[in-house]
C-alpha cells in the first residue's frame, strides 16, 4: 500500500454493493448467540440496525451481534476428510461407557 | 386547568392519528420498491409502527366522536376535507433521499411532541405516547443516521438531499405554529406547548443537518392548511384513492 492514499478501502468491494455482515442474535432465554443470517450494510451500526429490522421483528433477541463477513476464518470444506473423519474410529472419545443413576436425571 | 373541549379533543386526535396514517401509508408505498433488501424491510416496520399508532389513535377518536364509529371508519370512510394530517406527510415520497428526509423531519417533530404527550393529563393520551415513543426513538435514530450518509455522500446524493431539503423546509413550519385547538390542549395540560417544541426540533435537526453538510433554505415561510382541514396540497386526494378505494368499491369488505 505504500505511497498510496491511507483512506483506501481495507478490502477490495464488488461494485458499489455493502459489505456482507453475519448477524448472531441471543435469544430471551440467556442463551449463546446464534448465527441466523447474514445482510448488507454500510457500516457496523447500520447493520446492527438492519439485523433489529430483519431478524428480530417477531421478539426474537435481546442482543444482536454483527461481523463482517470477511472477518470470519473458516475451515475448508475440502479439509473435511483429515480433519474429522479420525474421530469416526475413536468410539471412546463418546462418554456412553457410564451408567447414569436415574436420580441424577437429565444430563 | 382548563376544561377539555370534547370537539377540540377530538379534532387534536385525529391530527395525532392522521399524520400517522398518512405518513404510514406513504412510506407502505416503498414496500417492494426499496433500493436494497433491508431498506425495504426497515421502511415496511416503521410504515406497521405507523399505522399502528393510528389504531391508537383513532380508536379513541372514535371514542370521543361518540358517534359508533370506529379506527376503520375514520381511516377508510372520510374525505380529503376530514382529515387533519400536517402537509409534510402528504407530500410524494419521491426519490429515497426525499421519503428519508421528510421522515426525519418528521420524526424529530412526533418524538418531541410524543415525549411531552407522556405526561399528558389525559391518561389514555399519555399510554398510547408512552408505547408510541419507543418506536419514534428508533425511527428518528434511523431516519437521522441516514441523512448524515447521504447528505455527506457522494456528490450525487449530497445534492439530491439538499433538493430534498429545499423542497421540504417550507412544510416544517405548520407542525409548530399553534392554532386554536393547539392552545387548548396545551391550556388543559393534554398537550404540549407547540411553540415550546420548537427549540429542541432546532437544536436537534440542526446538528444533523450539520453533519449531514445540508443547509436549511433562508427565510422562515410555511405552507399551512393541513392539520386545520382548510386546504391540502393535491397529493392528499390521489393517495386516498389509492388507499380506501376497497372499502369504497366494497363497504364493509372483511379478511
Amino acid at each position: 500500500m505504500s505511497g498510496e492514499s491511507d483512506t483506501a478501502p481495507e478490502a477490495p468491494k464488488r461494485g458499489q454493493e455493502w459489505p456482507l455482515w453475519e448477524v448472531f442474535i441471543r435469544g430471551q432465554h440467556g442463551l449463546n448467540h446464534r448465527h441466523v443470517g447474514s445482510l448488507h450494510a454500510p457500516d457496523e451500526e447500520m447493520a446492527i440496525k438492519n439485523a433489529r429490522d430483519v431478524y428480530t421483528r417477531r421478539n426474537e433477541g435481546v442482543s444482536i451481534w454483527v461481523v463482517e463477513a470477511r472477518h470470519i476464518a473458516a475451515s475448508s470444506p475440502s479439509q473435511k476428510g483429515p480433519l474429522y473423519d479420525p474421530s469416526e474410529s475413536k468410539v471412546y472419545r463418546h462418554p456412553t461407557f457410564f451408567d447414569i443413576p436415574d436420580d441424577v436425571g437429565a444430563m | 386547568m382548563a376544561q377539555v373541549d370534547q370537539a377540540q379533543l377530538l379534532e387534536f386526535l385525529c391530527r395525532m392519528g392522521d399524520n400517522t396514517l398518512v405518513l404510514g401509508h406513504r412510506v407502505s408505498e416503498w414496500c417492494g420498491h426499496a433500493p436494497v433488501l433491508e431498506e425495504d424491510i426497515a421502511l415496511a416496520n416503521i410504515a406497521l409502527d405507523l399505522i399502528g399508532q393510528t389504531q391508537m389513535w383513532l380508536g379513541l377518536a372514535a371514542e370521543v366522536e361518540g358517534k359508533g364509529r370506529n379506527a376503520d371508519d375514520l381511516a377508510m370512510l372520510r374525505d380529503v376535507w376530514d382529515f387533519r394530517n400536517v402537509l409534510l406527510v402528504e407530500q410524494p415520497n419521491g426519490d429515497f433521499g426525499q421519503t428519508i428526509l421528510r421522515q426525519f423531519l418528521f420524526d424529530s417533530w412526533h418524538l418531541a411532541m410524543l415525549t411531552g404527550l407522556t405526561t399528558s393529563t389525559n391518561t389514555e393520551i399519555a399510554a398510547i405516547a408512552a408505547k408510541s415513543v419507543k418506536e419514534v426513538q428508533y425511527h428518528v435514530e434511523r431516519s437521522a443516521e441516514t441523512v448524515i450518509a447521504l447528505g455527506d455522500g457522494t456528490a450525487e446524493s449530497h445534492d439530491r438531499m439538499q433538493a430534498a431539503l429545499d423542497l421540504l423546509w417550507p412544510y416544517v413550519g405548520e407542525m409548530f405554529v399553534p392554532d386554536a385547538v393547539d392552545d387548548a390542549m396545551a391550556a388543559a395540560g393534554v398537550a404540549p406547548d407547540l411553540g415550546a417544541l420548537r427549540a429542541r426540533f432546532d437544536a436537534e435537526v440542526s446538528t444533523v443537518l450539520r453533519a449531514a453538510t445540508l443547509t436549511p433554505p433562508e427565510g422562515g415561510f410555511a405552507h399551512k392548511g393541513g392539520k386545520t382541514g382548510f386546504q391540502h396540497s393535491e397529493h392528499l386526494g390521489h393517495m386516498l384513492t389509492q388507499m380506501q378505494w376497497l372499502q369504497r368499491a366494497y363497504p364493509g369488505a372483511e379478511w
